[in-house]
């Protein structure tokens, strides 16, 4: 008679399990590849690929030779092997560095965008002059190595703010980019920096002058589309005295068998009372059920918070790439200053993350606050790697992390690696991490309620990454709760 | 090839006297010694030292303690010879409180000296390893010593696993509950040069025995010690250990020590480390629990003053389901001092129903003190509990007023307040001469009497 119950309870526990492992079956929606006629490098990389790169945008000689300078010191660095991911070596010999779509001249309109280039991007669900039409949000789009269009910059030319692809900045705004590229992260920082500093190819560049509040959120969306090509972008973003500006960022990429490199840098600087607020939903192709193909998604960000009372904030959803190793941190530099980070990253079948942020408190009375949440299904492994550093000048430094992991399968893996360094005693700094599952209490308090278990995975999944969620900007939130939903297919009602 | 994160970072091997000096030591040993069933331990082990050679900063588990430069000095090291003129008065000095009911076992220079040492429990039986390995208990033996090197993979393991022969067995018989404690003194002469020692222990504790183990580090003289100890304990089914380490040695003493605990069975493991002063303290504690339903509970405080650096490197590894771990490091940093905590906390795919709990807490008292802290998951199993914490910060302004506010000086109340904070730890030392013995020296240090 026990035994029967016992095995009753064990279907329902099994039948329970299944669904969850239903719910996390997913496919990729953005896998398609676009018909577009590119121009390209050959493949390979030497100091040829790089004069090739540089002469392709026109570059100005100081511009080579920064680049030149980064390529020789990345000649005799190592890569990196501490993060918790295993991948075949890359053969960086083996990728294409730049390839653009074919356009002859530089654009005026919208409307002489590539019509195939265009139904791309509204296959993305971003159509240029729709976005343009309805949401208020100034988009510049980049494929592969160049950026095709960007929205809404002369409304933004009228305040003074500058939003245009990096090669543009390099031509118009040559002293605003000598002075600030790489000033947050040198070339010498790690080795997918200095790889990206020799052959990056574009990129967005932000400018918020003094004052000045962005009256609209500006986006990139970067899409991979090219075969064998390596996506370098590089990002800067700096905001004035007294101004705010919140940036988004997506991408997404065709699937393929093979693995692609993406490398990029993004920099952000927070003069005095600056606030930039930096959002992410990475979607590259994270490869297929058996672990095959996929992104490799390799990517610096770090802010600094110069002046007095400034703040950067980092919010993350990472659902893409086969392998994530990102960090995006903050220096707080100036006094008063903060820095936040939220992230949630979600793998599944084979996927690998390795993320989490630094915060480097230097300047006094910094705080700055980290909640990660990682949720980890089929075969994947999810790592918070993250560093609080309080250095002895940062008087009253406040630091609060959370990080909180949530396992969906017996087969996944979940690993925190917090580095907390105090070297004031001033400073107060807390951790706490979590690990936890599903519970079947709470499945069947939804079940109860007439909620199916489904559904239910969905409520729970969705609660628990609630708290990075309310982070993102409203345009960005809807499309990131798709993604999870996509990403743990069938979760989301 | 795979890039791993296991990819072992060779340090180069210091080209010093004292390495020089193991090295010589090693080669003579092995020759006057003959082959026996240590001796192939011993030449792997020894080839890892080779290989590796002596952690340095670059090595991820020891990103924080530096202990490479210490063999840049002379250090003595001649294990089974080294003339010492420790004698029993000098011992006498030494006891730790209560031993008057207590087994006591000697380490001199890292060598077992059965002169000085007392057995008084019938259950309990100390000889050499090299006579364990022939006898009756040669399986234990072959089984198990040598287990921590897998959980600990430098030059520093290594060095000591490379002279196990030195090293001592001790068995608690099945069944037995053993009354008396076993206090474990590790003495270090350094009167008249600096000394480096390597004691070796293999605990083994029969099904459904019981004992508690008491270890205090003692340097003798103003030379400076080194001390690279290595324990390793296998726990039987039903069994219950308790494990105190007591290091209040001089500042001129360094200790690296690593107690091995391996679960076999059903079973309960106690530790309390207290560090209350020393050079470059490294303790690594490992907790294997290969059984279904194991219990352990680690606890560690660790009180600072002048340049001591302490570095606590756990691991809870759960291999098999039901198991339970709690783990609470607290640490009170002063002056100079610089604390590192680690605290790796596995769970295995095959472990379900694991609780695993950490917490680190710790309060620096002055401008150039230093923590490093890093508690550490990593779960392959969906249906755990598991948590980990950790805190950094000062002493609760709100207590201080309070206190103040009736009249009690700034000192004295920092001092309650810490005293209270150390308590938590405290209490979990189960012998009661020990617990009386350990708060005394931390009254002295807060001048409360």
């Amino acid at each position: 008679m026990k035994t029967d119950v016992l095995k009753v309870e064990r279907a329902e526990v099994d039948e329970d399990r299944r669904t969850i492992e239903r719910a996390v079956q997913s496919e990729y929606k953005y896998g398609f590849v676009s018909d577009l006629e590119t121009d390209e490098a050959p493949k390979g990389l030497n100091e040829d690929t790089i004069r090739f790169i540089s002469g392709k945008k026109n570059e100005p000689q100081w511009m080579l030779d920064w680049r030149l300078r980064a390529y020789q010191l990345w000649l005799k660095m190592e890569e990196p092997l501490w993060a918790n991911v295993k991948f075949e070596p890359i053969d960086y010999q083996d990728i294409i560095y730049y390839s653009a779509p074919k356009q002859k001249i530089s654009l005026n309109s919208l409307d002489e965008i590539d019509p195939e280039l265009r139904r791309t991007f509204e296959k993305l669900g971003i159509s240029l002059d729709e976005q343009k039409r309805l949401s208020g949000v100034a988009v510049d789009a980049v494929i592969d190595s160049v950026s095709i269009a960007t929205t809404y910059k002369e409304q933004l030319a009228e305040l003074g703010i500058i939003f245009c692809s990096m090669s543009e900045a390099i031509q118009e705004h040559p002293a605003l980019v000598q002075k600030y590229l790489g000033s947050v992260v040198p070339v010498t920082d790690n080795y997918y920096a200095a790889l990206n500093s020799a052959v990056f190819s574009d990129g967005s560049f932000v400018f918020i002058p003094k004052d000045v509040r962005c009256p609209m959120e500006l986006s990139t969306y970067f899409r991979i589309n090219a075969e064998n090509t390596g996506q370098f972008e590089r990002t800067l973003i700096v905001c004035e005295d007294k101004s705010y500006v919140s940036y988004l960022e997506g991408c997404t990429a065709p699937m393929r068998d093979e693995n692609q490199l993406h490398a990029a840098v993004v920099e952000l600087v927070a003069l005095d009372n600056a606030e930039i607020k930096y959002s992410t939903v990475q979607n590259w192709y994270p490869g297929d059920k058996e672990g095959k193909g996929g992104i490799y998604n390799f990517v610096t960000k770090r802010g600094i918070c110069k002046g007095i009372n400034s703040k950067i904030s980092w919010t993350q959803v990472e659902t893409g790439s086969a392998i994530t190793w990102k960090y995006p941190s903050v220096i707080l530099k100036g006094d008063n200053s903060i820095g936040e980070f939220y992230s949630v990253a979600v793998t599944n079948n084979h996927q690998q993350a390795d993320t989490g942020t630094k915060m480097m408190h230097i300047g006094k009375n910094t705080r700055s606050r980290i909640v990660s949440k990682g949720i980890s299904a089929g075969f994947s492994n999810n790592s918070y790697r993250g560093l609080v550093h309080i250095g002895k000048t940062a008087l009253n430094a406040r630091n609060f992390s959370q990080c909180d992991s949530l396992l969906l399968g017996d087969k996944c893996g979940a690993h925190t690696f917090p580095y907390i360094e105090v070297k004031n005693q001033s400073a107060m700094v807390e951790h706490e991490a979590t690990t936890s599952k599903i519970g079947e209490d709470q499945i069947f308090y939804c079940n109860q309620r007439g909620i199916n278990t489904e559904t239910a995975v969905a409520l729970i999944i969705n609660g628990f990454a609630r708290e990075v969620m309310s982070q993102l900007p409203m345009e960005f939130a809807v499309e990131a709760q798709k993604l999870l939903a996509i990403s743990l297919e069938g979760s989301v009602g | 090839m795979l890039l791993t994160k296991d990819r072992k970072l060779k340090s180069k091997i210091n080209t010093m006297n004292t390495i020089e000096n193991i090295k010589e030591q090693y080669q003579q040993l092995q020759s006057a010694n003959g082959s026996s069933a240590l001796t192939s331990i011993e030449q792997k082990a020894f080839t890892a030292f080779s290989n590796m050679g002596i952690p340095t900063v670059k090595h991820e588990e020891w990103k924080y303690t530096r202990i490479s430069s210490l063999f840049n000095k002379d250090f003595q090291f001649a294990p089974g010879r080294l003339a010492s003129s420790f004698s029993k008065s000098d011992f006498d000095a030494l006891h730790l409180p209560g031993f008057e009911n207590a087994n006591e076992i000697v380490f001199v220079n890292g060598v077992y000296n059965e002169a000085l040492s007392l057995i008084r429990s019938a259950a309990i039986s100390v000889i050499t390893l090299e006579e364990a390995s022939k006898n009756e208990h040669s399986t234990i033996v072959s089984t198990h010593l040598g287990h921590s090197s897998q959980y600990n993979k430098d030059g520093i393991h290594a060095l000591n696993t490379a002279f196990v022969k030195e090293g001592i067995f001790l068995h608690v018989a099945k069944g037995k509950v053993t009354e008396h404690p076993v206090y474990i003194y590790h003495v270090t002469d350094a009167r008249v040069s600096n000394i480096l020692s390597q004691p070796r222990t293999l605990v083994y504790v029969g099904e459904a025995a019981q004992v508690q183990l008491v270890e205090t580090f003692i340097t003798l003289g103003n030379s400076e010690s080194f001390t690279n100890q290595v324990m390793e304990v296998v726990v039987e089914q039903d069994a219950v250990v308790e494990n105190y380490i007591i290091q209040n040695d001089a500042a001129h003493s360094h200790h690296v020590t690593t107690t091995h605990f391996r679960q076999i069975g059903k079973s309960v493991v106690h530790t309390v480390t207290i560090t209350l002063n020393g050079g470059i303290v490294r303790n690594n504690l490992d907790m294997v629990m290969e059984a279904d339903r194991c219990e352990a509970n680690l606890f560690g405080l660790y009180f600072l003053k002048g340049t001591t650096h302490v570095d606590n490197h756990t691991i809870v590894d759960n291999v098999n389901p039901n198991c339970l771990s709690n783990e609470l490091y607290k640490g009170i940093i002063n002056d100079q001092g610089t604390a590192v905590f680690n605290g790796k906390i596995y769970v295995r795919q095959k472990a379900q129903k694991t609780n695993a709990f950490q917490s680190n807490k710790n309060i620096l008292l002055s401008d150039h003190a230093t923590v490093n802290t890093k508690p550490q998951l990593e779960i392959f199993a969906d249906d755990v509990k598991c948590s980990h914490g950790c805190t950094v910060g000062q002493l609760d302004e709100e207590g201080l007023f309070y206190l103040r506010s009736r009249g009690i000086s700034f000192d004295k109340a920092r001092s309650l307040l810490i005293h209270a904070f150390a308590k938590d730890v405290l209490e979990h030392i189960k012998p009661v001469a020990i617990r009386a013995y350990v708060e005394q020296l931390i009254c002295e240090r807060l001048e409360l009497n």
